[in-house]
């Protein structure tokens, strides 16, 4: 990545003309529309919108995870079309974090084994790797929980788990998919101040996909889908 | 990096408990089995050749039969005494010249019942054997010359007809007729193909013509040359005599057959070969069922692996770092069970080897073979399925189902 002086001017993300069709042919399906967004560091944006509007298909290719039929898509000033697989995969490594609706968190793997993952792939010691998962977990409220394994923690706590694992080499974003979809409002708002905080205290720019409009409140700036398209961008008044 | 995934790879077989030890199962059974019967078999080859040759170079075998080898007797004419008593008159080199017929019965005494062999043959037989009598005699010749109904028995036959008693005076009946037992054989132990050759009840070869065959037929000369003749010659000269007294046309080929121990020596372990082969097959195949099971356990986990190689490549792990980490396990465990079934293979050999009697012929080629293919299996079927998955863009590893 380039950190040139530029870095103010040009945004952390900028999505042109983005475009998304499953399928060929007959079956062919567009869930993008041709979708332009600009996110700034620093910011909290909720994206909401029916279910197939296209928001998850939107944050699998804001998160590296997936690739655009046509459109650009710039990280930091980067075509990340013209990157390599393997630089793609070094995005995600340095720069993303993102954390899935499912959570997907390994099974029989214990919740610190999870968190630190993304560590090994950045070849840091062992030692050093346990102090910071266990320094993660804390600070997700799962301390004490680390030798546990997902089939043992609630769904709550795996999202923790997930969220811990999406923050622990610090990223630049971290992109969230329906982090709440399956949690009751109590630990619905736990998670909320929780990615409120990381977005407050750490600076890590947050886009979250939610379909509750509770949520999108905690948010600093709410994009609504419609049909593969942005139907409105809006700062929230009373975010944070 | 290496030992880190080699690190990586060890937590997830650990993790995988039940799915690794499955794997490698299929695997361990496979090579053992293939080792064990590969082993046996080499054991029983070697001990035919060398208990073949502990008979002494110096003895040749006449068979009827067109072709080399058992069970070609049918088509042509037996042998009879006078071909044995003609060998014993024209080849100075024989030493000695034993016909031999045999036939399996039940011999009873008392209430106590037992099948064992039955042969016919002269006093020679006890000499060519390198035998000798425990306590009573052999056959005298107006016996021999009579067809006496006497007979001489072996250890086995003796413990399991008459215990501990003496057997020497008392009567035992073989097939409808009555014995009676002049002589008991010093125990000789298990021979070539672990036959016991105390399991025996000998007879004047006339005794047996008329008592138990009913025919005048001879199954098998044997003769002995003397220390310091050529076998060779003896072979050729037997083989002359017998197309001889057969009439056999100059056109004609041979209806018996005229072996060395060399050709004795050949013809058995071409049989145990054989049957070395036909086990080795057997076991290979159980390895490719162990092969297939494996496939099917990392098949039923695809899924799985899948979604999880899904989730590294979205936190950052490059495609070569997830395959080379399945890579390592799957030649972990495959190359594991690989050595595991070597030394279990070897194990089980080392056992069965007092039990069947036979010598332990280690075969490294065996064991690389069976190794190499168990490494293949593994890589091929625990690499296979993750280099698909690698391959993916994240979230359609993710979405796998
Ligand atoms: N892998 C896929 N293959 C085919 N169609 C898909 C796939 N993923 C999503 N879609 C379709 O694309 C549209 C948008 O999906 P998605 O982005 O998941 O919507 P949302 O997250 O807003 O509910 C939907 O109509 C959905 O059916
Ligand atoms: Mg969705």
């Amino acid at each position: 990545m380039t950190a040139s002086t530029e870095t103010s001017r040009t945004p952390l993300i900028e999505l042109q003309g983005v475009t998304k069709v499953y399928g060929e042919g007959q079956a062919a399906m567009q869930a993008l529309a041709g979708i332009d967004l600009r996110i700034e560091q620093g910011d909290f944006v909720a994206i909401m919108g029916h279910s197939g509007s296209g928001k998850s298909t939107c944050l699998n290719i804001l998160g590296c995870l997936d690739s655009p039929t046509s459109g650009s898509y710039r990280f930091r000033g980067v075509e990340v079309s013209q990157l390599t697989r393997d630089q793609r995969a070094k995005l995600r490594r340095f720069y993303l974090g993102f954390v899935f609706q499912g959570y997907n968190l390994l099974k029989r793997t214990t919740a610190i084994e999870n968190v630190e993952l993304p560590l090994i792939y950045r070849g840091v010691p062992t030692r050093e790797r346990h102090q910071i998962a266990r320094r993660t977990l804390a600070s997700v409220g799962l301390e004490g929980w680390e030798s546990h394994s997902p089939s043992e923690l609630s769904g709550g706590q795996q999202q923790r788990v997930a969220i811990a694992r999406a923050i622990i080499a610090g990223p630049s974003v971290l992109m969230a998919d329906e982090p709440t979809g399956n949690l009751d409002t109590a630990r619905s708002e736990e998670i909320m101040d929780l990615l409120c905080r990381l977005n407050r205290e750490d600076g890590i720019t947050i886009v979250m996909v939610t379909h509750e409009q509770d949520m999108a409140h905690y948010a600093k700036r709410i994009v609504h889908f419609k049909d593969g398209r942005i139907e409105s961008d809006q700062q929230n008044g009373r975010a944070n | 990096m290496l030992w880190n995934t080699l690190l990586l790879a060890l937590r997830e077989i650990k993790r995988n408990v039940m799915r690794s030890f499955l794997t490698v199962l299929g695997i361990v059974i496979g090579v053992a089995s293939v080792i064990t019967m590969v082993t046996l078999g080499n054991g029983a080859t070697q001990q035919v050749t060398t208990q073949i040759a502990s008979l002494g170079s110096n003895l040749l075998m006449v068979t009827p039969g067109r072709r080399m080898g058992p069970g070609s007797a049918g088509s042509s004419p037996s042998f009879k005494v006078e071909d044995g008593e003609a060998i014993a008159r024209e080849i100075t080199s024989a030493a000695l010249v034993v016909p031999v017929a045999s036939r399996s019965t039940s011999a009873i005494f008392g209430n106590q019942n037992w099948s064992t062999t039955v042969t016919g043959t002269t006093n020679a037989f006890l000499e060519l054997r390198s035998m000798s009598l425990h306590s009573g005699r052999s056959f005298s010749d107006s016996e021999a010359r009579a067809g006496a109904a006497v007979c001489v028995i072996g250890q086995t036959v003796r413990e399991k007809l008459f215990g501990s008693q003496d057997p020497i005076g008392s009567r035992i009946r073989l097939g409808a007729l009555s014995f009676q037992v002049i002589g008991l054989l010093e125990a000789k132990g298990q021979s070539t193909m672990g036959q016991d050759q105390d399991d025996t009840v000998l007879l004047p070869l006339r005794t047996f013509q008329r008592r138990i065959s009913g025919n005048q037929d001879v199954g098998m000369i044997q003769v002995s040359i003397r220390e310091g003749q050529p076998t060779e010659k003896a072979q050729r000269d037997i083989r002359l005599l017998m197309r001889e007294r057969r009439r056999l046309a100059v056109s004609e080929e041979d209806n018996f057959n005229v072996m060395d121990t060399k050709e004795i020596t050949r013809m058995l372990t071409g049989t145990t070969q054989v049957l070395t082969g036909l086990l080795g097959a057997v076991a290979a195949v159980s390895l490719l069922v162990g092969g297939i099971g494996i496939m099917n356990i990392m098949l039923v986990s695809v899924t799985e692996r899948t979604r999880e190689i899904g989730t590294r490549l979205a936190i950052g792990a490059l495609e070569r770092e997830v395959l080379m980490q399945f890579l390592v396990e799957a030649v972990v465990l495959s190359s594991s069970g690989g050595l595991f079934g070597i030394l279990l293979g070897l194990g089980a050999s080392f056992g069965l080897k007092n039990l069947l009697q036979v010598p332990f012929v280690f075969n490294p080629g065996i064991a690389i073979i069976a190794f190499l293919f168990s490494a293949a299996v593994g890589v091929l079927f625990g690499y296979f399925p993750a280099l698909k998955a690698a391959r993916l863009d994240p979230i359609e590893a993710l979405r796998h189902e």
